[in-house]
């Protein structure tokens, strides 16, 4: 099933905000079992980094956009590709290394794009997005489209140099950007407390001339509230923010984590903060969704995931005879 | 026909205004290429003709300036990148070739970087080994990315109209030893274009085929014309681009000479001139050589500082002219 057009608004505004923010955040939950489950069981080839226990951000952020923001993406991407409204079947295809997938089985996991959606890619280098986000905010001041670009990123990427250079670039330009960073607390094993000496990683906005902001990223509505700011901001030709969005993800870095630097008891503490339960209260106690209601939305979410595994499945597989012609883009007369 | 004779810092910055003249999404970027006109002086007065907008000041900042520019180029710009020395896109190589090389690929195509990355490479400016490297071969094996080395500006001028035409990203390395001299040919007004992947037979012979790059066709030349006056003839080809690779004109060439000799100013341990003598040795052309390949290159060392030191570590013309003579003569 192909996504929605992407609603715009504060998750809490109405019924159909609430419902489009429980339904994207289920769809990465579900999508994400869904790979680890397609990876167990032999049918994926590679590796995944999944984002369960981060949906709120990318789900919050994307409800300050519209369909022609851009945005960039790192390897652990899938939540970001869905909550631009991504089609889920295109994105399993890809991971399944078939025709159909996004990038027709070339790029995998770590690379999916979508140009329909301004999602221009994720990435497999830590950081390597963050450029590309200011050279797309940069396109959109120049060509004066009134777009933001927001580059997703981990706390990991905020010790590279291209975070620097492009935060830098981005503030003495003004240019209408977004730096998001989810900090799940751990680059891979090296957790921020022994990458970084200072507690606060939005006190970096402070260096480059620009605001840095926390939020919650476990809260869809505390991530959207700041996402808005950020975004008027931006479009207001005033610059660049940093946003640091608190997450966790409880899953290892990637299939080869055995979590050996971290503890079971740490992991359980940020499971109890489950953002997915956490936004159906909310919602149920301001009357925006009913308990069924909100039953019915995760069914969909599930149901949607599945039907784009089955077709995904049945599609035909990537063929190499192509692969010599794609590596440039063809000249036109 | 114009009788033009500009240098190729001058074609170069022609070729840019043509191409800002014609569309209005061109823009150049780069450490100094505004009001101090470029560390070479290639943008020039570009600044005050076309505005701080499409001149863009940059930090130094080689990785955010190359990743802005592959952003932009991706939302609907052109960008032109000035990399102020080669050497320094050593910073930048994530953005060259793990995104701007591979994004039309890795993501099935509906991406694409019209990106042209302009920088001046090589010797013989007493720079040292940081600001002196000829990076060929860097580039050259990253597959999506073309490659262009003009050797003249009359080629400089047209081949940079073709890159940023081009939907793909192109390295174009200028050996800034031919910034400040005319060529032996006037460079055409106009904005015709020179297409990427076509090379240039410089001049026809009988006895030996050299293919040289950049500069080192320069070098070449003016041994074909020594040679010339003794009765030694040699075809000189000037593959222009590198990526892709043009190697018709010199399989046609040997089978007639018999005798083919490589000349590049990088080092030779895998330097770029080595595929030319891959892709000779498994062609049907292999037969007709009469001697073994000659391959003259750089010395595998950093470029040292001293003028002495810096001249022995590059060919030089006396060094082709013996190099050619030995062939020839040894080999009948």
């Amino acid at each position: 099933m192909s996504a929605n057009p992407l609603l715009m608004g504060h998750p809490l505004s109405s019924t159909e905000h609430a419902r489009h923010a429980l339904l994207y955040m289920c769809r990465i939950r579900k999508f994400e079992e869904a790979v680890e489950d397609l990876f167990g069981r032999g049918m994926m080839h590679g590796t995944m980094h999944l984002s369960i226990g981060q949906e709120a951000s990318p789900t919050g952020m994307c409800m300050a956009l519209t369909i022609q923001d851009q945005i960039t993406s790192t390897h652990r991407g899938h939540g970001h590709c869905i909550a631009k409204g991504a089609d889920l079947t295109r994105m399993i295809a890809e991971l399944l290394g078939k025709e159909i997938g996004y990038c027709g089985g070339r790029g995998g996991s770590m690379h999916i794009a979508d140009v329909e959606t301004g999602n221009l890619g994720a990435n497999g280098v830590v950081g390597g997005g963050i450029p590309i986000a200011a050279g797309a905010a940069l396109a959109s001041k120049m060509m004066k489209k009134g777009t933001v670009a927001v580059s997703f990123f981990g706390d990991g990427a905020m010790n590279e140099g291209a975070f620097h250079e492009a935060a830098n670039l981005a503030a003495i330009w003004k240019l209408p950007m977004i730096l998001f960073c989810e900090n799940n607390k751990y680059g891979m094993s090296s957790s921020t407390e022994k990458a970084f000496a200072i507690d606060n990683l939005a006190d970096r906005g402070k260096g480059y001339g620009i605001p840095g902001v926390n939020v919650n990223g476990n809260d869809v509505v505390e991530v959207y509230e700041a996402a808005q700011i950020a975004v008027d901001r931006a479009k207001k030709g005033e610059g660049p923010t940093l946003i640091i969005a608190e997450t966790y993800r409880w899953k290892g870095h990637s299939r080869s984590d055995k979590n050996l630097y971290r503890t079971k008891e740490e992991i359980e503490e940020w499971r109890l903060l489950d953002p997915i339960p956490k936004f159906i209260a909310r919602a149920i106690k301001q009357k925006k969704l009913t308990q069924e209601q909100c039953d019915g939305i995760q069914q969909e979410a599930t149901d949607a995931i599945v039907a784009a595994v089955n077709e995904a499945v049945k599609a035909k597989a990537a063929d190499p005879a192509g692969l010599l012609d794609a590596v440039f883009k063809k000249v036109s007369a | 026909m114009s009788d033009r004779m500009l240098t190729m810092a001058e074609a170069v910055r022609e070729a840019m205004s043509i191409a800002f003249d014609e569309r209005p999404e061109v823009f150049l970027l780069g450490e100094d290429v505004g009001i101090y006109g470029g560390a070479f002086g290639v943008s020039g007065d570009m600044y005050h003709r076309y505005g701080s907008e499409r001149v863009l000041d940059t930090p130094i900042a080689e990785l955010g300036i190359v990743g802005a520019a592959v952003g932009a180029a991706l939302s609907g710009m052109r960008p032109i990148v000035e990399i102020q020395f080669s050497d320094f896109t050593a910073q930048a190589m994530d953005q060259i070739a793990n995104q701007a090389a591979k994004i039309h690929f890795m993501l099935g195509g509906a991406l694409h970087v019209p990106m042209v990355l302009r920088t001046p490479q090589g010797s013989g400016t007493g720079a040292a080994a940081q600001h002196s490297q000829n990076l060929e071969p860097w580039f050259a094996s990253v597959p999506g990315l073309k490659v262009v080395v003009p050797s003249n500006p009359a080629d400089a001028k047209g081949l940079l109209l073709a890159a940023i035409d081009d939907p793909n990203p192109v390295i174009f390395l200028e050996h800034k030893l031919l910034y400040k001299i005319p060529g032996r040919d006037p460079v055409p007004e106009g904005s015709e274009r020179i297409p990427l992947g076509v090379a240039k037979v410089v001049r026809e012979g009988k006895d030996l085929t050299i293919v040289a790059t950049g500069i080192m066709v320069n070098k070449s030349y003016e041994v074909c014309e020594k040679l010339a006056a003794e009765g030694i003839s040699v075809t000189l080809i000037d593959p222009r681009t590198i990526s892709p690779l043009d190697m018709q004109p010199v399989y046609e060439s040997v089978e007639k000479t018999g005798r083919l000799m490589v000349v590049q100013e990088g080092p030779a341990h895998a330097g770029f001139i080595n595929e030319v003598i891959a892709q000779m040795a498994g062609s049907s052309s292999f037969g007709s050589l009469i001697a073994p390949i000659k391959r003259l290159a750089g010395m595998n060392i950093p470029i040292p500082y001293a003028p002495q030191l810096e001249k022995a570590a590059v060919p030089q013309i006396e060094d082709i002219e013996a190099a050619a003579r030995e062939i020839v003569k040894n080999w009948r």
